[in-house]
């Protein structure tokens, strides 16, 4: 088991033909992700790494039953790509692109909140529950299967932290990166409810960064709704103010959405939070070996 | 993406939202002639940089003649504003801006930025007009009405008649108010704003609804559809690194501390800098890489950081994903063979292929300390400078 995607995903890939769509699916696939087609408006018909093109997410939906789409398209187009799937019905999306438009994905989000759709990202480099299904653009073989789940706003700093759990034998139920964007798909809290729902998740680390107030929401959840442990780390506490740092949404302005103010408020919510960047696998050990769940959590 | 207040007034006026008349200038005597022209005996002299704070800075003048207006731009021009947006270094004054004064009955707040929560765009209106909204949102959250809305609506008439009757614009001119607000948030959506802010929207004694500051910050992602506005960046108000980063694709910060860093990914690059500092040392910049770095873009990167003489040593922090460390690794030592690094190099590859990567590292006969942790690397590059041993 695991959270929002596993076994039973069948993906397609929006963006299917171009060359970051088309390397990352072959990823997906040498990964064991069942794919199942793409989607290129003027390429109906045609087969792309021996599966088949559709001009419409609907086409492909109801030609596979596909439930979940990952989407490379550039950002001109992105936000009508995420709305066609939206629009199809497909459970799961998935927006790895960087550079939409704050205002489209306002638009985009307007949507998405009455659909029974579930957006992940954009910006963001996808989710994984290792073993079974990788959607988007992370390297596979950093990953080991288990029973931590791992909720991020970054990209390589996911990797980083999820490198150092499996270094330390510490294996992932789901990795889900719900990007770097200021106006976003799931949220924190989201993830988090999930993990907290999934009964083969024990435990969950979550990274933060400076901007927004989506770790104080979260801090909040695991406050209030919360029985299993959550390691924390806010990336950003050297960041000078106004300034954007690489993210869209990482900035902080007007002397909210600083690092402190969030690690201050995720340790009252009970989160254990690393300060060094290097220390959120061992946080996790000692945390699960607290709770009494290290045995069934470390291989 | 920010531009100077005389730009917004331009696009303000040409939204039809009431501005001042006034002056684009570059030189003192051009302030003088400005003057001359807007024929009215209260001009004010406006330094034109991209920071707010300028009033108390000392880089906003009442003029009542032209040899005032002179002694003014004389006093403004070339002067280093320091505000509490400017950093510590200031920004130097290179532009004026001369528009003719106003009679102002009251001042207020208006601005309009996307929430995160909400998801939606707010328009925020204060009747504290003049104040830093900071202060006002942190001492009396409530005399800030606020007022969501949707791109494709825009902000209603009557949110924006709440907004204008709350903050206290007088009733006969509410009706001018709403029109303004209804502008604003139309311009706003149209051009892809991050930032739209007066302070203050005036009324005057002559009964109009006036913007006597405006703020525009853009989108870069929206800046696609906008070709117009690419003309009306300004290179002189940005570090000059930041820019030649820019034109490689890296996105470049400059800091106030001494050990440079390259990382790949925003959020490992912020993540590098806080594990410096616990080290000890103190960052000289951020550097994202992005994903897809070249041999290029990884010998513009060292160029870029050798080239801020703050920098004492230089920690690389990669964790290859799609990109590779043999690649990354055949990058840094063809670009340490290029630009000449005078400063200790501290190198920590991870990732795909990463033994491929060592390898490269270590047979190129170049001092490059190499460390197999994020922390070891940093603490490495902190004792290659004298500092550390805090954590």
């Amino acid at each position: 088991m695991s959270v929002l995607v596993g076994s039973e995903t069948r993906l397609i890939c929006q963006g299917f033909t171009g060359k970051t769509g088309t390397f990352h699916s072959q990823g997906a696939i040498e990964y064991g992700t069942t794919m199942v087609g793409g989607v290129h408006p003027r390429k109906a018909g045609e087969t792309h790494l021996e599966l088949p093109v559709f001009g419409t997410v609907a086409d492909a939906r109801e030609a596979t039953g596909c439930n979940a789409s990952v989407i490379y398209v550039p950002p001109p187009f992105a936000a009508g790509a995420i709305l066609e799937a939206v629009d199809a019905g497909v459970e799961l999306v998935v927006a790895i692109t960087e550079g939409i438009p704050v205002l489209d994905m306002v638009r985009v989000m307007e949507r998405v909140r009455g659909s029974d759709t579930c957006l992940i990202g954009p910006n963001c480099p996808g989710i994984i529950t290792p073993g079974e299904c990788k959607i988007g653009i992370m390297p596979g073989y950093i990953h080991q299967p288990g029973r931590v789940g791992v909720v991020s706003r970054s990209g390589t700093l996911t990797y980083e932290a999820v490198w150092q759990l499996t270094c330390l034998g510490i294996g992932q139920s789901t990795c889900v990166g719900i990007g770097g964007d200021p106006v976003n798909g799931t949220s924190f809290v989201d993830c988090l409810r999930a993990f907290e729902d999934d009964p083969d998740t024990d435990a969950v680390v979550m990274i933060g960064e400076i901007g927004g107030t989506a770790e104080e929401q979260a801090a909040d959840f695991v406050q209030s709704e919360m029985s299993k442990p959550v390691v924390g780390f806010v990336a950003g506490a050297t960041a000078p103010p106004g300034k954007r740092m690489g993210h869209a949404g990482a900035i902080i302005s007007g002397g909210k959405g600083t690092a402190p103010e969030k690690i201050a408020a995720l340790e009252a919510a009970g989160v254990r939070v690393s300060r060094s960047p290097s220390g959120i696998g061992v946080a996790m050990e000692e945390s699960l070996r607290e709770a009494g769940l290290l045995e069934i959590c470390q291989v | 993406m920010k531009i100077h207040e005389y730009q917004a007034k331009e696009l303000f006026r040409a939204a039809g939202l009431a501005v001042p008349e006034g002056r684009f200038c570059s030189t003192i005597d051009e302030a003088v002639a400005a003057y001359e022209e807007l024929g009215t005996e209260l001009c004010v002299v406006k330094a034109q940089i991209h920071a707010g704070g300028r009033g108390k800075a000392g880089g906003v003048k009442l003029v009542r003649s032209a040899e005032e207006a002179r002694d003014a731009a004389e006093a403004i021009l070339g002067a280093t504003l320091v505000t509490h947006q400017t950093g510590p270094g200031g920004q130097t004054v290179r532009r004026l801006w001369v528009e003719e004064g106003s009679a102002i009955a009251s001042e207020y707040y208006i601005g309009i930025v996307v929430d995160r929560e909400t998801q939606l765009p707010v328009m925020m209106a204060s009747r504290e007009g003049g104040m830093e909204i900071e202060k006002v949102a942190a001492e009396t959250p409530e005399l800030i009405l606020k007022a969501s809305f949707t791109p494709a609506d825009g902000i209603s008439e009557e949110d924006a008649a709440r907004l204008a009757s709350g903050i206290g614009i007088p009733d006969e001119l509410v009706e001018d108010a709403v029109e303004f607000l209804t502008g604003l948030a139309r311009l706003f959506c149209e051009l892809d704003c991050s930032l739209a802010e007066i302070n203050p929207l005036a009324t005057t004694e002559e009964g109009r609804v006036i913007a006597l500051d405006a703020k525009i910050n853009f989108d870069s992602s929206g800046l696609f559809r906008h070709e117009e506005l690419a003309a009306l960046r300004d290179f002189d108000e940005e570090d000059s690194k930041e820019v030649e980063a820019d034109r490689f694709d890296l996105n470049y910060i400059a800091l106030d501390g001494s050990i440079g860093c390259m990382v790949n990914g925003a959020g490992l690059a912020m993540a590098s800098m806080d594990v410096i500092e616990l080290h000890g040392g103190s960052p000289a910049n951020f550097l994202d890489v992005g994903g897809g770095a070249t041999k290029e873009n990884v010998t513009a990167a060292f160029r870029i950081l050798l080239s801020d003489e703050k920098v004492k040593a230089v920690l690389v922090n990669i964790f290859g994903g799609i990109m590779k460390c043999d690649v990354i690794a055949a990058g840094i030592v063809a670009a340490v063979q290029e630009v000449e690094l005078g400063v200790p190099l501290v190198v920590r590859l991870e990732g795909t292929n990463v033994k491929a990567g060592r390898q490269i590292l270590a047979d190129s006969g170049l001092p490059i300390a190499t460390a197999s942790s994020l922390d070891e690397a940093a603490a490495m590059a902190c004792a290659a400078i004298g500092v550390g041993g805090a954590a």
